[in-house]
């Protein structure tokens, strides 16, 4: 395209699929004790 | 739901639902706000003052194509899902043990107030938390991955039980294939060889806590007799952080009304060698003087701006560094089931009290009101469970029509309600700075994109 870059690939809708296995980090165990931040968690199944 | 903004110099459009990112032209910028209400002729009439028609016509293409592929205006069809997902047997994943309720600091914003959570002074032993980890491993399900951070008040204090109940944790993973993940935050003023050396063997992350400058970490974390503790802590934090080779750590601070130019103490915890960094706004009731106001915000999102722009500048020039707020995995983040169900508290993540009682998560330690049971009778009060199940964006009005959503999955049940009274609520001035944060770590990627190529 000549006006867009698109900077990612993956779509969430698609993550429905497959998605929930729930092994994933809880986000609060990580580095935010009072702020919930989750959207930058990694996946576990993309490791 | 289609959000865009502009950030040092880049056009951002997110599309909330799909969470595609794309970077785009001043054109296609100006038609996807007139695409949805306006015809394609409509639209070309309305910025042919400003654009070549031919320009137009190719923006609008372009949109066009993105709407198709499903990446742009986007339907959010998660809803109903959502529903589904909820429904699952609950399970629980991840504890947060209360080893010490004692503290050898006397930090002025802490909600465990000098580590005492509202009552009195207290070790967790060993029988207790050991039925801790009886309980999570019972009630797991088929999650293999279990995660128990020890926290406190200050869990150094307590350390023969930690490295007893990750010695009994090794013991009963192999015999329940699980995987237990253990985690320690502490305040580093115990820290010491024999402490780093068994944490680098057992911890998958470490929390390290220090606020930023000198003057800013003393005034609000200093020792029982007033005197501050940067000077004790700074030089165990850099080595503790070499020894785990810069990765599985975080230098954690909270920023709050008397530093509002915060941006200066996560730039001074990167000048001194900090690879991974985690500064977040204080959690505080709003007749607290260290609490943000709204007032602040401005400053605040300036800050934010400043930080994240000099950021990309590091990266350019080698001197990166990590900042968990702004970090985001645009290949590899979390799926819609993840980022529906937000932080697990009160569900798949609990907080257990030196006398193995359970809560919601530990910013509710010490309100009686959600009591949830204990390690040996397991979770009696199902109402405040199913009170925090129900709890997701759908749930929440202001969540509905925001485009941050999907990244902060509803924000933090305890600050909702502690603002509101209702963990359903959500508290403004974190949603304000959690929108920002959300902005400035998409342009950061923008960035990295652009220079790649």
């Amino acid at each position: 395209m000549k006006h867009v870059k698109t900077l990612n690939t993956r779509k969430l809708q698609n993550t429905i699929k497959k998605g929930g296995c729930g092994e994933c980090q809880t986000s609060c165990q990580s580095a935010c004790k009072t702020s919930c931040t989750v959207g930058n968690q990694t996946c576990e199944n993309t490791k | 739901m289609v959000h865009q903004y502009k950030n040092n110099g880049y056009n951002i459009v997110l599309d909330v639902n799909s969470g595609a990112i794309h970077v785009v032209d001043d054109v296609v910028y100006d038609v996807i706000p007139l695409w949805e209400t306006h015809s394609k002729e409509e639209i070309i009439e309305k910025l042919k003052a400003e654009y070549k028609e031919s320009e137009i016509a190719e923006a609008i293409e372009e949109v066009a194509e993105l709407e198709k592929d499903e990446v742009l205006f986007t339907k959010d069809e998660y809803e109903d899902y959502v529903i589904d997902f909820k429904k699952r047997p609950t399970v629980v994943k991840a504890l947060c043990l209360h080893i010490a309720h004692d503290c050898n600091l006397a930090c002025r914003y802490c909600f465990a107030e000098e580590g005492e959570y509202h009552g009195r002074r207290a070790l967790m032993s060993y029988e207790v938390g050991k039925k801790a980890l009886d309980f999570l491993i019972a009630n797991s399900g088929n999650r293999r991955n279990l995660e128990v951070d020890f926290f406190g008040g200050e869990p150094t204090l307590n350390f023969q039980v930690v490295k007893d109940l990750v010695a009994y944790g090794r013991e009963q993973e192999k015999i329940h294939n699980k995987n237990f993940r253990f985690t320690l935050t502490t305040n580093g003023v115990l820290l010491n060889d024999d402490i780093m050396e068994f944490a680098n063997k057992e911890m998958a992350n470490v929390v390290l806590s220090i606020d930023g400058r000198k003057e800013v970490n003393d005034r609000m974390r200093p020792f029982r007799n007033g005197s501050g503790s940067y000077d004790l802590i700074v030089p165990k934090f850099q080595k503790f952080a070499d020894s785990r080779n810069q990765t599985n750590y975080y230098a954690r601070g909270t920023f709050t009304h008397f530093n509002l130019d915060f941006a200066e103490d996560v730039l001074h915890l990167a000048d001194l060698g900090f690879k991974q960094i985690s500064v977040e706004p204080v959690v505080a009731q709003d007749t607290d003087e260290y609490a943000i106001r709204e007032e602040d915000l401005p400053q605040l999102f300036d800050e934010y701006d400043k930080l994240a722009a000099e950021m990309v500048k590091r990266h350019k020039s080698g001197e990166d560094f990590n900042f968990f707020h702004f970090m985001i995995d645009l290949e590899g983040g979390p799926c819609v089931a993840k980022r529906l169900s937000g932080c697990g508290s009160g569900t798949e993540y609990l907080a257990v009290t030196p006398w193995g009682d359970l809560y919601p998560c530990h910013q509710f330690v010490g309100n009686e009101k959600f009591y949830m049971g204990n390690v040996t009778e397991g979770v009696t009060n199902t109402q405040i469970r199913d009170e925090f199940k129900s709890c997701n964006v759908y749930a929440k009005e202001k969540c509905r029509e925001c485009f941050a959503r999907f990244y902060c999955s509803g924000g933090c049940a305890a600050n909702s309600y502690n603002f509101h009274g209702d963990i359903h609520n959500a508290y403004d001035i974190g949603c304000a700075l959690q929108k920002k944060r959300v902005e400035c770590a998409i342009m950061i990627k923008a960035a990295e994109a652009l220079e790649e190529e």
